[in-house]
C-alpha cells in the first residue's frame, strides 16, 4: 500500500501524463488550421485540436491543485522540458499528411475510447469527472476518424496508399499504449489509474474490423518503439515544446 | 398582370423589403453582391492564416483555447458567405479559383504580417472592431441572405473584439516589455485598420450604385469616423499612446477630427507590394492542391457505395 503522501505525488504524476498526451496531441492537430483539404475540415480539425487543448487545462489544472505549490495549468505546460514530458510517443509525432492525421486519430480515438470509459469509474472523483466529459468528446472524434478512414483506405488507389503508409508508419507506435510501468501499476492497484494492459484485446479487434472494411492490412507488427512514459521521445517533441513555449519563455513571469 | 420587374425590385429596395435568391433583380445588383460577399468570404478565410500564424505559439492554454476557437469562427463565417453567395448563382469552387487567380479580393489588411503575439489582440480589437463597424451596418444590407448571415456573424464579432481587447488590456496593463509590445501592435495595425474602410467616399468605385441598391448602407467615410470616435477611449483605457498625432476633438461636428490616412501606402500593399501578398495565396493553392486527393478520395468512396447500393436495389 502507498501512503497518502505517495498516492498523491502519483496521482499528480498521472494527471500530468494524461495533460501531455492531450496538449502535444492538440498542438499537433491545431497545426492542421487553415491547411485542411476544404474549409469545412478546418472547422472540424480545430474543434478536436480544441477538445484536446481543454482536456489537458483540465489534467493539468487538477496537477496544480495536487501539487498546491503556486504553479498552474501553464508551468505544467511552459515550463517543462521534453525529457519531463510524459505523453505517449505517438502523441508527438509530426502531423504528416492526411491519411497520417486521420489513421493516428483513429488509433488515438480508439485507445481513449476504451480508456475513458475506465476511467470514469476511477476512485479519483475528479479524473472520473474529466474522464466523463471528454469521453463525450472522444465518442465524435471516433466517428470522425473512423468514417476518414474508410474513405481514404476505399477511395481512390492514392487515398488507400496513403493510408497504407500511414498505418504501417504508425502502428510500431501503439504497443506502448498499453503497457504499465511500476507507478501506473500502483495507481491501478490504488482503484485510481486505468489497467491499459485489459484494453488491448478489444481495441484490436475494432481496428482490425475498421482496417478490414477499410481494405487496409495489418501490419506485421515486427517492431515496436517505447518510451513516452518515462521522457524517452523522439526528436520531434523537443522542436514541438520550442515552438509552443517560445513567447512564455521569453518573457518570464508575465500573465497573458 | 405583373409590374415591370424592374420597377417592382425598386419598390422594394425603396421599401426596405429584402430581395430574395428568386427574386428578379437587376444584373449589374447581382454582379456587385457577388462581388462583395465573394470578398468578404475570402477575407474571413484568408484572415485564419495570420492568426493561425500564433495558435502553437499561445503564450497559456487559455489564449491558446479561445484563438483556436475564434479562428474556427472564421473558417465558419467564411462558410455562410459562401452559401450566401452561392445563392446568387456563382460555386464555391468558382470562387476559389477567382481567389487563386486574383480576380477576386480578399481584404488587404491581411497582407499585413502578424509579427509579434501582440498583433494577435491587435487583430481582435482593431480588425474584428472596423469589421464590425461595417457588418452591423450590413445586417440592413438590401440581399435577404447577406442580411441574415451578417446578423449571425456579428455576435461571434463582437466576442472576437472583446477578446482580442482583453488580451491588449493583459498586454497594456503587464510588465514593460509587454506594453510596448502593446504600442508597437497598436502603431502597426492602427491606420491599416481605418482603410479596411475602403477609399474616401469620393474615390470609392462602388460606393454610389451600392448605395442607391442599399447593399451598402453607410458611407466608407462616415463609418470610418465610427471607427475613429469609438477607438479614442478604448486607446485611453489601455493607456497605450494614440498612433495618430493630428487627433482632436471637434465640438462642432461631435467627432474627432483625425490626420490623413496614408494612401499610397494602402494602395502600395494593395497591388502586391505587402509582406504577406504572395504567402496568403499560395498558402491558400497549396493547402487545396494537398487536399485534391482526399477530395478525390470522398467522391471515388461515395460513388463505390452508391454502386453497391444500386447493385443491392436491382
Amino acid at each position: 500500500m502507498m501512503s497518502a503522501t505517495d498516492l498523491k505525488q502519483a496521482t499528480l504524476e498521472y494527471a500530468l501524463r494524461l495533460g501531455d498526451d492531450s496538449v502535444v496531441l492538440g498542438h499537433r492537430i491545431s497545426e492542421w488550421v487553415s491547411n485542411g483539404p476544404f474549409l469545412e475540415e478546418d472547422i472540424a480539425l480545430g474543434n478536436v485540436a480544441l477538445d484536446y487543448i481543454g482536456r489537458a487545462r483540465m489534467f493539468y489544472g487538477y496537477a496544480a491543485e495536487l501539487a498546491g505549490d503556486g504553479r498552474t495549468e501553464d508551468d505544467f505546460a511552459y515550463m517543462r522540458d521534453a525529457r519531463e514530458y510524459k505523453n505517449l510517443l505517438i502523441n508527438e509525432l509530426p502531423k504528416g499528411d492526411f491519411a497520417y492525421t486521420q489513421v493516428r486519430q483513429l488509433l488515438v480515438d480508439a485507445f481513449n475510447t476504451g480508456f475513458l470509459a475506465e476511467l470514469v469509474k476511477s476512485k479519483d472523483a475528479t479524473l472520473a469527472a474529466i474522464a466523463a466529459k471528454a469521453s463525450k468528446e472522444t465518442r465524435y472524434h471516433l466517428r470522425r476518424s473512423r468514417e476518414w478512414v474508410l474513405r481514404l483506405g476505399d477511395g481512390t488507389e492514392e487515398s488507400h496508399q496513403r493510408a497504407q503508409t500511414a498505418v504501417d508508419a504508425l502502428w510500431g507506435y501503439t504497443f506502448e499504449m498499453f503497457e504499465l510501468d511500476e507507478l501506473e501499476q500502483q495507481l491501478v492497484d490504488a482503484g485510481i489509474a486505468v489497467d491499459t494492459t485489459r484494453l488491448k484485446a478489444q481495441w484490436e479487434v475494432e481496428i482490425k474490423a475498421i482496417l478490414s472494411e477499410a481494405t487496409l492490412e495489418i501490419p506485421a507488427g515486427d517492431w515496436a518503439v517505447r518510451g513516452g512514459r518515462v521522457g524517452y521521445h523522439t526528436e520531434n517533441l523537443g522542436h514541438l515544446l520550442t515552438d509552443m513555449q517560445s513567447v512564455y519563455r521569453a518573457y518570464p513571469g508575465c500573465q497573458w | 398582370m405583373s409590374m415591370d420587374p424592374e420597377k417592382n425590385f425598386m419598390r422594394k429596395i425603396e421599401a426596405e423589403e429584402k430581395i430574395e435568391p428568386k427574386d428578379w433583380m437587376p444584373d449589374a445588383y447581382r454582379k456587385n453582391l457577388i462581388r462583395q460577399i465573394q470578398q468578404h468570404a475570402h477575407s474571413e478565410v484568408i484572415g485564419m492564416q495570420p492568426e493561425g500564424n500564433w495558435i502553437t505559439r499561445a503564450p497559456s492554454l487559455r489564449r491558446k483555447a479561445v484563438l483556436l476557437s475564434k479562428v474556427q469562427d472564421e473558417a465558419g463565417h467564411g462558410l455562410y458567405l459562401y452559401s450566401s453567395a452561392e445563392t446568387l448563382g456563382i460555386s464555391r469552387a468558382e470562387m476559389i479559383e477567382a481567389l487563386q487567380t486574383g480576380a477576386a479580393k480578399y481584404a488587404s489588411i491581411f497582407n499585413y504580417p502578424t509579427q509579434t503575439w501582440g498583433d494577435i489582440g491587435a487583430i481582435g480589437w482593431l480588425v474584428d472592431g472596423a469589421a464590425i463597424v461595417n457588418q452591423v451596418s450590413l445586417q440592413r444590407t438590401s440581399y435577404g441572405p447577406y442580411a441574415r448571415g451578417m446578423i449571425r456573424i456579428c455576435k461571434e464579432e463582437s466576442f472576437h473584439q472583446r477578446q482580442g481587447y482583453e488580451l491588449m488590456i493583459a498586454l497594456a496593463h503587464g510588465s514593460a516589455e509587454q506594453k510596448k509590445m502593446a504600442q508597437d501592435s497598436l502603431n502597426r495595425f492602427y491606420w491599416p485598420a481605418l482603410m479596411m474602410f475602403g477609399p474616401h467616399d469620393s474615390e470609392s468605385a462602388h460606393s454610389a450604385k451600392s448605395m442607391e441598391w442599399k447593399i451598402k448602407r453607410e458611407t466608407n467615410d462616415d463609418l470610418r469616423q465610427k471607427f475613429i470616435d469609438q477607438t479614442v477611449p478604448q486607446i485611453e483605457y489601455l493607456g497605450l499612446e494614440h498612433p495618430d498625432k493630428e487627433l482632436k476633438w471637434n465640438e462642432e461636428r461631435g467627432h474627432y477630427d483625425h490626420g490623413d490616412l496614408d494612401w499610397d501606402e494602402f494602395y502600395n500593399v494593395i497591388n502586391g507590394n505587402g509582406h504577406c501578398n504572395r504567402q496568403r495565396i499560395e498558402h491558400h493553392v497549396k493547402a487545396h492542391e494537398e487536399g485534391a486527393w482526399v477530395r478525390d478520395a470522398i467522391t471515388a468512396y461515395n460513388e463505390k457505395k452508391s454502386a453497391k447500393k444500386s447493385r443491392h436495389a436491382a
